[in-house]
Formats: C-alpha cells, structure tokens, sequence
C-alpha cells in the first residue's frame, strides 16, 4: 500500500529533476548587450508560448553553469503595427505567453538585463528557448484532464485544433494576398500615371522652351 | 492516482519538445549558431528558408560534436537535410550572412528532432491502435503536412510581396524624382543658352568702343 503510493511521488520528484534540467533542447549564444529578435507571423487570435532557460559560462568549473537568480532576460512583444503587447522582464528561466489579435509579424525579443559586467566576465550567456504556436502551444493533458476525456476523444479533439488552425492560416493568407493585389495594382497605376504625366510635361516643356527661345531671339534681333 | 495524474502533467508541462522552428533576422557579416544535444540513432531533418533580403540567399553549415560537417551549402536560398545522428553530443548548425555587405536577410528554420511525442502517454498500452485511433494517426500526420505546406507558401508568398512593395516604392521614388530632373535640366538649358548669347553681346560691344 504504502509503496504504490510513494510510487507516484517519486515519479514527480524524478519527472521533477528531468523537468530542470530539460525545458527545451535548441539553444543559442547571446553577449551581454545583445538584443536577439526571432519573427513570429501569425493569424490572428493564435496562442504563441515561448519557454526559456539561461546558462552562464563558469570560468572555474569551465562549463555552462544554470544563471544566478539576479540575471533574467528582459522579453518584449511586438504587434505587426509596432504596438509592445507585452514588454516584461522574467528571471533567469521563464515562461510567456500572449495572443495575437491582428494578424501579421509579430516580433519576440530577447535581452539580458544585466547590469553587473563581472557576472559576464566577457563570456556569453546560453539560451534555451522555445516558441510554441497555435496548436502546438495547446496542453493536451492539461485538456483531457479538464474535460475527462477518453483517448480518442482527445485525439479527435487535437485533429479539431489542427484543422482550425489550418482554417486561420488560409484565411490570414487571403488578407496577404489581398494585401498583394492592392500593391500590385496601386503600382499598376502609379506606372500608367507616371506614365501620362511625363510625356505631358516634357511636351510642355518643349513648346515652352521653343516659345521662349524665339521671344528671346526677336527681342535680341538675331531672328 | 491524483499523484500520478499530476507527475503526467507536469512532465507535459514542462515542455518535452522534440522540433524547433524559428525565424530570425540575420545582419550582414553576422553569423548566427544554433545548437542541439542528440542522442544517438535519432533521425533529424533541418530545413530553412530566407524569406526577406537582397539575392535570398544565405549560407548554412551542419556540424556533428566532433566537428566534422555533415551539411554545407554557400548561396543557397531553400533546403531541407535529412541525417541520423551516428553519435551523441552537440550538434551546432549555423547560418552565415558575412558575403553580404549591406543586406540584412530574414531566415526561417525548422529543426526536427526524432519523432513527435506521444499525445496521451498511456503507460498501459499494451493492445495495438483500434481503426478509430490509427484512422486519427493518419488524420493527424496528413494534417500536419498540410500545415507544413501552408508554412511554406507563406514565406514564398512574404518574399513574393516584400518583392512587389519594393518595386512600388521604387516607381514612387523614380516618377517624382525624374519628373524633378526634367524640369531642372530643361530650366537650365535655357537660362544657358540665355547665357551664351547675353556674354557674346557685351564682348562685340567691348570690341567695337
């Protein structure tokens, strides 16, 4: 009795430990004063989590070390018009999330907000990170435990995510080519404009010109 | 069982990801490294594409924890690779701006790592999947390359328009510009001419007193 229930105590501790030392996989090196911007582009009302873990380089132990707690990353969120959506500063392992409500480029930025140069020491600080987008961002354990919902259920119920994403994404790639249509057009007539407008000023210039000329010549008396 | 149901969750919640998919912006002369710890045996694919900036074109270099190149293409504007990881360690990939002088590219990559996780960890799975569940197995990995497909036409279609934008403020720039540089030379031509014979007369006048 007592060791099936101690069982899943210590699969939490030892999913525990795994979860400290595995946030994500892909990391990338930044300098202090770096700022790193990574590019997001997004139908609109889609879920964007981003999960990240810094490491410092230790000089003594001479490999990369979990980051001090006074060293966090400083995140902001752009809108595709420029507008910060969220602009806060995590510490040294964090989490954020926000949702899009305009569709477009979003842009994630990342930077230390370090202060103290020693805590560098010329060395540069390791980032894991990991940007979850639209369905992927959806916990799916979390949902079935919610909605107590059996295997299958779940599985139709990510099939339903995926296809409301791809839903998203077409109809944001029809505002895009909508976009692209007015481009292309508002330079169709800026060509024929400029077109019509040209050859009228250079007749004008030229009648102009000739006009000119001759008043010039008859007032001088060589014509 | 409380116990064990919040051990699943929170080994889900913690993010056990296996394929990352980024777009960042590269400066010119920069280079920009990612890497990867892989065990060995597990089947990676990277695939990347520029999407914005100058000839499109960027160069990318593949490394195993050794340092032996198992992937290097200069000027390339799409690729994907397809590796088994032959021993365990750091991989390092890296995208390279430093031919280009003044253009700053926009680069996407997705590096898969091994298969997806499962969506229901059942620790008692022990019969195989009914027709229902590998029906929905199969539903789920088409769509999921029809996602992958929409991920693509959308760079193709971001580069397609940064393209035709560019192309309209150039018309702008060059009309208005052009238009000025007409009426400037014309103007001056005549004032030059002006010019030639109002000098002549006072020279035949000099001349003659």
């Amino acid at each position: 009795m007592v060791s099936v229930r101690m069982q899943p105590c210590v699969l939490t501790v030892l999913l525990l430990t795994v979860c400290s030392t595995f946030v994500s996989s892909l990391y990338f090196h930044i300098g202090e004063t770096e700022k790193k911007c990574f590019i997001e582009e997004i139908p609109d009302e889609t879920m964007i989590i981003g999960n990240y873990r810094t490491q410092l380089y230790d000089k003594q132990r001479e490999e990369y070390l979990p980051a001090t707690q006074g060293l966090g990353m400083f995140v902001e969120v752009k809108d595709p018009d420029d507008k910060v959506i969220l602009s806060r500063q995590y510490g040294s392992e964090g989490r954020f999330t926000f949702t899009s409500h305009t569709p477009g480029e979003h842009q994630i930025c990342l930077h230390s907000n370090s202060s103290k140069f020693a805590l560098f020491a010329g060395g540069m600080l390791r980032v894991h990170l990991d940007i979850q987008v639209g369905e992927h961002a959806n916990n799916y354990a979390e949902i079935a435990a919610k909605d107590k919902l059996t295997e299958l259920q779940l599985r139709v119920r990510q099939l339903v995510e995926q296809v409301d994403q791809i839903q998203k994404e077409q109809n944001y790639q029809r505002y895009r080519e909508e976009r692209f249509r007015q481009t292309s057009e508002s330079t169709n007539q800026r060509v024929l404009w400029w077109s019509i407008v040209q050859t009228l000023i250079l007749v004008a210039i030229g009648i102009w010109q000739m006009r000119h000329l001759k008043s010039f010549f008859e007032a001088k008396k060589l014509v | 069982m409380s116990g064990f149901a919040l051990s699943l969750f929170l080994s889900l919640l913690c993010g056990w990801v296996l394929g990352s998919e980024l777009t960042f912006e590269l400066p010119d002369n920069a280079k920009q490294c990612f890497y990867e710890d892989i065990t060995i045996g597990t089947k990676c694919t990277l695939e990347f594409q520029v999407v914005t900036g100058g000839h499109y074109d960027v160069d990318c270099r593949l490394e195993d924890p050794d340092g032996n190149t198992l992937y290097k293409e200069m000027k390339k504007q799409y690729d994907s690779f397809t590796f088994t990881a032959s021993k365990n360690g750091t991989y390092k990939f890296c995208f390279s701006n430093e031919f280009s002088t003044f253009t700053h590219k926009t680069v996407y990559f997705d590096f898969q790592v091994g298969d997806d996780p499962p969506l229901f960890p059942n620790e008692n799975r022990v019969t195989a999947l009914t027709q229902m569940e590998s029906a929905c197995v199969s539903i789920h990995e088409a769509l999921k390359s029809v996602i992958d497909y929409q991920t693509h036409f959308r760079l193709r279609e971001a580069q397609g328009r940064s393209r035709a934008e560019d192309l309209n403020t150039r018309v702008a720039f060059w009309s208005i510009g052009e238009a000025i540089i007409l009426l400037v030379v014309s103007i001056s031509q005549v004032v030059l001419l002006r010019s030639f014979f109002s000098d002549k007369k006072t020279t035949t006048t000099r001349v003659v007193s």
